[in-house]
């Protein structure tokens, strides 16, 4: 007996009977937004788990005046070195700086870094990547090689080089981690345009005559987008630890703009002894905000990538 | 047919080389700042700035210094650092051991808890162990390594008044203490290598497993450990050996923060004092050692793919 339209549907992966599916389609954006994201918190609850933080975190960057009870560089009187307790949920630091205000403040530092970064790499990336595997010959063997050399240096090395050329601050931290997103990002890109490229539909269109412009904007890139998209969601949660790392090594944001690497460095190795909670709240920031941007990045990819959908394979 | 291959790989390899050259001769010199007045404010040994370049030979046009360089390494020769005065050669002869051996500590941990994890993950997929092992992962993934390096002096500290050693004993000192000192380095460096290549595992034993000839292996009723061992693992473990080439890679640059915790004087300390203080032959040295040493493992990996898949024909 033939699978009723019902089942066919439930089949089709999105667990929503037909029905409910045009239903859905009827309702408000807000009703329709909430049914996606109770859909995407039953299939990923640890995806789930990790949207909730990096929502977190995005609210402690864009309030964080309203959030945090202290300045980030405010000293208060008396609180130096003090242990966690009502005032100071976190504790003060050496200077009476309140722990939590300045992890509050952090994330902004750090929501900035990884989204400006991804974006201003992915778009270099995308740039390089699809004109080397679009255009193909010479071009793409001289850009491969170059994109070889870079991608040969361990990150860190190349990413503390390139910061001491250009000094500490938020803007060379970006530019000098979106060079690496971009190399090693415009490799996948490529190898996903060469992919497209050789459809026939590409060809038919260069048959009727479009530029070369109008190929990549028209038929390479909106089938590319979705590589892109999973890079892009998958490397925040590495362009915030590689942040973090810069910090701590001295090369990120100069003080006293709190950054999280930089608070465990410094003031946060000196008194670790005498006020351990220095060095341990802004790792705990550090691992939970990169967490969050790693589960939330693997269930998107799993959700976009129809091959990694579905059960082991195993015959029952 | 396998050497034909490498020597035509190794000539792909030379380009990227030449270029990787470049960048690294070329990026410390724009590092601002000039080193000879840094020397001489902290040294003052010489007091015409212009006589102190001549002697370094930094006086001279880039494209002079660069293919001065380029015939020196030719025949082996790094140049000297410009603060101690020794050669760089001799300095990573002292240092590259001890990275070496703080890397394959880590990619040994690496590998011991990336392949049974990423097995039993992809094997008992949606279930509790595979979220469990897929949550350690990322966590793994997540956590700086710096911090744990951190917390692991500071705690034990703190509980038991007991603090690991920092800094470096020799193996003809102690043999013991030697190797004893790379355990907690390698353990935090291997962590993050151990994450990525779980999942690398997960994922491609996963896509492995819903082959037909897989299908087939269950269909003959054998037993699960053969269906995975040998059916599956030998075929998903090939993308996993790239990454592991490329964890080399990363591996390097988490030396360079774990051995300033740690207090080893291996390459990655040694390269982070040397863009401290600018010293370019050093940071020439070191990036170029450690990028040709990744070229040549990347051209080892691709040699084993022939024998792990024999199907693989160069």
């Amino acid at each position: 007996m033939p699978p009723s339209t019902q089942e066919f549907a439930i089949k089709l992966g999105n667990g929503l009977p037909l029905e409910s599916g045009e239903a859905a389609r009827r309702a408000a954006f807000p009703v329709r937004a909430a049914r996606s994201m109770w859909w995407f918190a039953r299939r990923k609850p640890l995806g789930a788990i990790g949207a909730v933080i990096v929502i977190a975190m995005l609210v402690m960057a864009v309030f964080a005046e309203r959030i945090a009870p202290f300045g980030y560089d405010e000293t208060i009187r008396g609180a130096r070195m003090r242990a966690p307790g009502p005032t100071h949920w976190l504790g003060t630091d050496n200077l009476g700086r309140d722990m939590w205000s300045r992890i509050v403040y952090g994330a902004r530092v750090s929501v900035t870094v990884g989204f400006a970064t991804i974006l201003l790499g992915t778009v270099a990336a995308t740039a390089v990547g699809v004109s080397s595997g679009y255009f193909g010959g010479g071009y793409d063997i001289c850009v491969q090689r170059v994109v070889d050399a870079w991608m040969s240096f361990p990150f860190l090395v190349i990413v503390l080089s390139v910061m001491a050329v250009l000094g500490p601050g938020l803007l060379n931290v970006i530019l000098a981690l979106s060079v690496i997103i971009a190399a090693t990002s415009s490799r996948v890109i490529r190898g996903a345009t060469i992919g497209i490229a050789a459809n026939t539909y590409v060809e038919a269109a260069r048959a009727l005559g479009a530029g070369h412009l109008r190929v990549i904007l028209r038929y390479i890139l909106p089938n590319v987008m979705a590589t892109i998209i999973i890079l892009a969601t998958i490397g925040l949660g590495g362009v915030i630890l590689a942040e973090s790392g810069l910090s701590f090594l001295g090369f990120g944001i100069p003080p006293p703009y709190p950054s999280w690497g930089a608070m465990l460095s410094g003031s946060g190795r000196t008194y670790m002894f005498r006020a351990p909670w220095m060095a341990l709240w802004p790792g705990v920031a550090i691992s939970l905000g990169v967490f969050g941007f790693n589960m939330l990045g693997d269930a998107l990819r799993d959700v976009l990538d129809p091959r990694l959908r579905g059960a082991s394979g195993r015959t029952t | 047919m396998l050497k034909r291959y490498l020597v035509k790989r190794l000539f792909v390899a030379l380009p990227s080389l030449l270029i990787a050259s470049l960048i690294v001769f070329t990026l410390p010199r724009l590092i601002p700042g000039d080193v000879v007045q840094l020397m001489l404010e902290e040294k003052a040994y010489a007091k015409d700035l212009d006589e102190m370049r001549a002697k370094l030979g930094l006086d001279r046009p880039i494209y002079v210094q660069y293919f001065d360089w380029l015939g020196h390494i030719v025949r082996g020769d790094l140049g000297e650092s410009l603060w101690t005065r020794r050669p760089v050669t001799e300095e990573l002869q002292r240092r590259l051991p001890v990275t070496m051996e703080l890397g394959f500590v880590a990619i040994c941990i690496a590998i011991c808890i990336a392949l049974p994890v990423g097995i039993i993950s992809a094997t008992r997929q949606d279930t509790l162990r595979d979220y469990t092992a897929r949550s350690a992962a990322i966590l793994g993934l997540s956590v700086p390594g710096f911090w744990v390096a951190t917390l692991v002096i500071v705690l034990p500290a703190i509980w038991w008044g007991w603090r690991p050693v920092t800094g470096y004993t020799e193996f003809s000192a102690d043999r013991i203490g030697h190797l004893v000192q790379f355990v907690l380095p390698g353990v935090i460096l291997g962590i993050a290598s151990a994450a990525a290549l779980m999942r690398l595992t997960r994922g491609m034993l996963l896509e492995v497993l819903r082959q037909d000839y897989v299908r087939t292996a269950w269909a003959k009723g054998l037993r699960e450990r053969v269906v995975v061992l040998k059916h599956s693992l030998r075929n998903a473990v090939i993308p996993v050996i790239t990454v592991l080439g490329i964890q080399i890679a990363q591996i390097v640059s988490g030396a360079v923060i774990i051995e300033t915790i740690f207090g080893l004087p291996g390459m990655g300390r040694f390269l982070f004092e040397a863009i401290n203080q600018r010293d370019y032959p050093v940071i020439q040295g070191v990036n170029l050692v450690v990028v040709s040493g990744i070229v040549f493992v990347n051209l080892v990996i691709d040699a084993l793919y022939a024998t792990i898949d024999p199907r693989i024909r160069y």
